[in-house]
């Protein structure tokens, strides 16, 4: 079936170490709590029934596609459209939407790893999007065509975030090394971004012509100034995930953490101070504590950049 | 042509679909879970696990190749780790000749065990599609405290999905009836096939965008007040009791023995 062309971002479960699943799990209800209250915020009551039917809408428009060459066609993953016309978190909410649809009901895609697809094609697309978009109009002005070259390099860029931070995930998972990785997911998606980046500035160009006011509702969505703050402290959040020496040489959790226990025992002492009577019957410790441990630096990285995001948002939204 | 889904959950009466469907998607959830905890190259968990997941195919009166056949979507995915038995250290398995590539040990049982976890997986998660209707499973993940919004929203897309995929079913096929070719003649380049896409996605965007205020003031019309209500009720009896408790013993046991 022509929707079921799987995207090279959709990341099947076991391609993902547990401690990096987990961690994505929390990562994303983090932005989808976020996304749900701001969208509620700006839609109120309409919030549900419109961010449903859009949801759908980017499910049907990733079918749309075009011949490139030798069989090949460009297609839509729609995150950087849909932050473009809604705002990014609006678009964070549409695009889980899709993505959890797309693996519950088509396998699309894992389940212990969707807090992952949700960030790399959801979150990330988005947020890379709407900033690169907003900038790029900074910077070359406020014409019909900046706004297309606007969300053209948006787009590509929007793809290539994704799938760099795919690359880094297989890497920290020990699925496969980052110098083999990151130059084919970023070379391959190079190109579908081309596609990607087409589509949207050709949709964005029927918008302009036939319903700008569409296109400025977008413009003044909430987290637009907040959004590359948000972008900063999930990259920041990601790398810290990822370069921590508990996830990252880690391919499969047990072993490493068995041949180490003298090493973690040392370095985890503050944490495990904070939760001295932490412990999982069915887990032995050392794995639970790797993954609390994760999730906790995260945590703390996540929430400082969160913080800082906050309070743009917080400034903006009153002086609406 | 209509687009359907209706092929993804397929009616039984068997105790299978009878459970409640947070016990489905809990147990679903905790299986990929055990299966990524399960060290590398431990496979009589692995086919343990295959034989869970299969006696559940057989207990929910499927066919008992129904997850194998739909299993292979994960294959082109397998790219992303086709590189592990050469780049991992170990003592070397077999050497490729012509090209100087080894193959290593520890390098081939990872990127089995990858496998097997990646296709056992995938064929619980089709399990569980196959024995539960989406509105439950929304209804489920709602009742284990996923953020309401989002839950009612991918029930909203749920039910649109359907209407707006015809709707681009539509415009693509109104855009082949327009595109015939001549042989002989250029074909018109990909910037211009890509504008067509492009104003495609925006005219499909402009239109769901007014269905969404038409089906928003019906709601308006019918008493909406922010709030989506279900009339899906689920309780948990003691077989979906015994089958929580059955699954996690089953599937933690071979765990807890192997990290001995």
């Amino acid at each position: 079936m022509m929707w079921l062309a799987p995207h090279a971002l959709h990341v099947p479960d076991g391609f993902l170490s547990t401690a990096v699943s987990v961690v994505g799990w929390v990562l994303a209800l983090i932005a989808i709590g976020i996304a749900v209250r701001l969208t509620r915020y700006q839609l109120g009551e309409r919030q549900i029934p419109l961010m449903g039917l859009l949801a759908a809408f980017i499910f049907a428009a990733q079918a749309i596609n075009f011949p490139v060459a030798a069989g090949t066609s460009g297609h839509l993953l729609g995150g950087a459209l849909a932050a473009i016309v809604m705002g990014p978190w609006a678009a964070t909410l549409i695009m889980t939407a899709v993505i959890v649809t797309q693996g519950l009901l088509f396998q699309d895609g894992g389940l212990l790893v969707m807090g992952w697809n949700i960030l790399n094609m959801g979150v990330f697309t988005a947020f890379t999007g709407y900033a690169v978009y907003v900038l790029v109009r900074r910077l070359v002005g406020e014409g019909r065509r900046s706004r297309l070259a606007a969300a053209f390099v948006g787009a590509w860029l929007s793809v290539e975030v994704g799938a760099i931070a795919t690359a880094f995930e297989l890497a920290a998972s020990g699925t496969s090394p980052l110098y083999l990785g990151l130059p084919a997911m970023a070379s391959v998606h190079a190109l579908i971004g081309l596609g990607e980046a087409i589509i949207t500035a050709g949709a964005i160009a029927l918008l302009q012509a036939s319903r700008p006011q569409v296109l400025e509702a977008g413009e003044t969505a909430p987290g637009r100034k907040g959004a590359s703050f948000m972008m900063i402290g999930l990259m920041v959040a990601l790398v810290v995930a990822i370069f921590s020496p508990l996830a990252s040489q880690n391919p499969d959790g047990l072993e490493f953490v068995a041949e180490r226990e003298g090493f973690l025992d040392r370095s985890l002492e503050p944490l495990f101070e904070l939760l001295p009577d932490y412990s999982i019957p069915f887990v032995p410790n050392e794995v639970a504590t790797t993954i609390l441990a994760v999730v906790i630096g995260t945590l703390i990285v996540f929430g400082i950049a969160w913080a800082i995001g906050r309070t743009t948002v917080r400034k903006e939204t009153i002086g609406e | 042509m209509h687009y359907d889904l209706s092929d993804q959950y397929h009616h039984r009466s068997s105790p299978i679909h009878h459970l409640d469907p947070r016990v489905k998607v809990v147990v679903t959830f905790f299986y990929i879970l055990a299966l990524s905890l399960t060290p590398e190259g431990a496979w009589w968990i692995f086919g343990f696990f295959l034989v869970i997941l299969l006696s559940t195919v057989w207990l929910a009166d499927l066919d008992l190749t129904f997850t194998i056949k739909r299993s292979f979507i994960v294959l082109p995915f397998v790219l992303a780790a086709v590189a592990l038995p050469f780049t991992t250290p170990g003592s070397s398995l077999l050497k490729i000749p012509g090209l100087g590539w080894t193959v290593t040990e520890p390098g081939m049982i990872r990127f089995l065990s990858i496998l097997a976890r990646s296709w056992q997986a995938v064929q619980a998660a089709i399990l569980l599609t196959a024995t539960t209707r989406f509105p439950d499973l929304l209804w489920a993940l709602s009742a284990l405290r996923f953020p309401k919004p989002l839950v009612s929203t991918i029930g909203f897309m749920y039910r649109y999905l359907f209407i707006v995929a015809d709707e681009a079913l539509r415009m693509i096929r109104a855009r082949t009836a327009r595109s015939a070719q001549v042989t002989g003649r250029a074909r018109p380049s990909i910037r211009w096939h890509g504008r067509v896409a492009g104003s495609m996605v925006g005219s499909l965007f402009l239109r769901t965008l007014a269905r969404s205020e038409r089906v928003y003031a019906a709601m308006i019309a019918r008493g909406y007040d922010g709030h989506m209500r279900s009339l899906i009720r689920f309780r948990m009896t003691n077989i979906d009791w015994i089958a929580s408790v059955l699954t996690v013993l089953l599937l933690g046991t071979p765990l807890i023995v192997s990290l001995r």
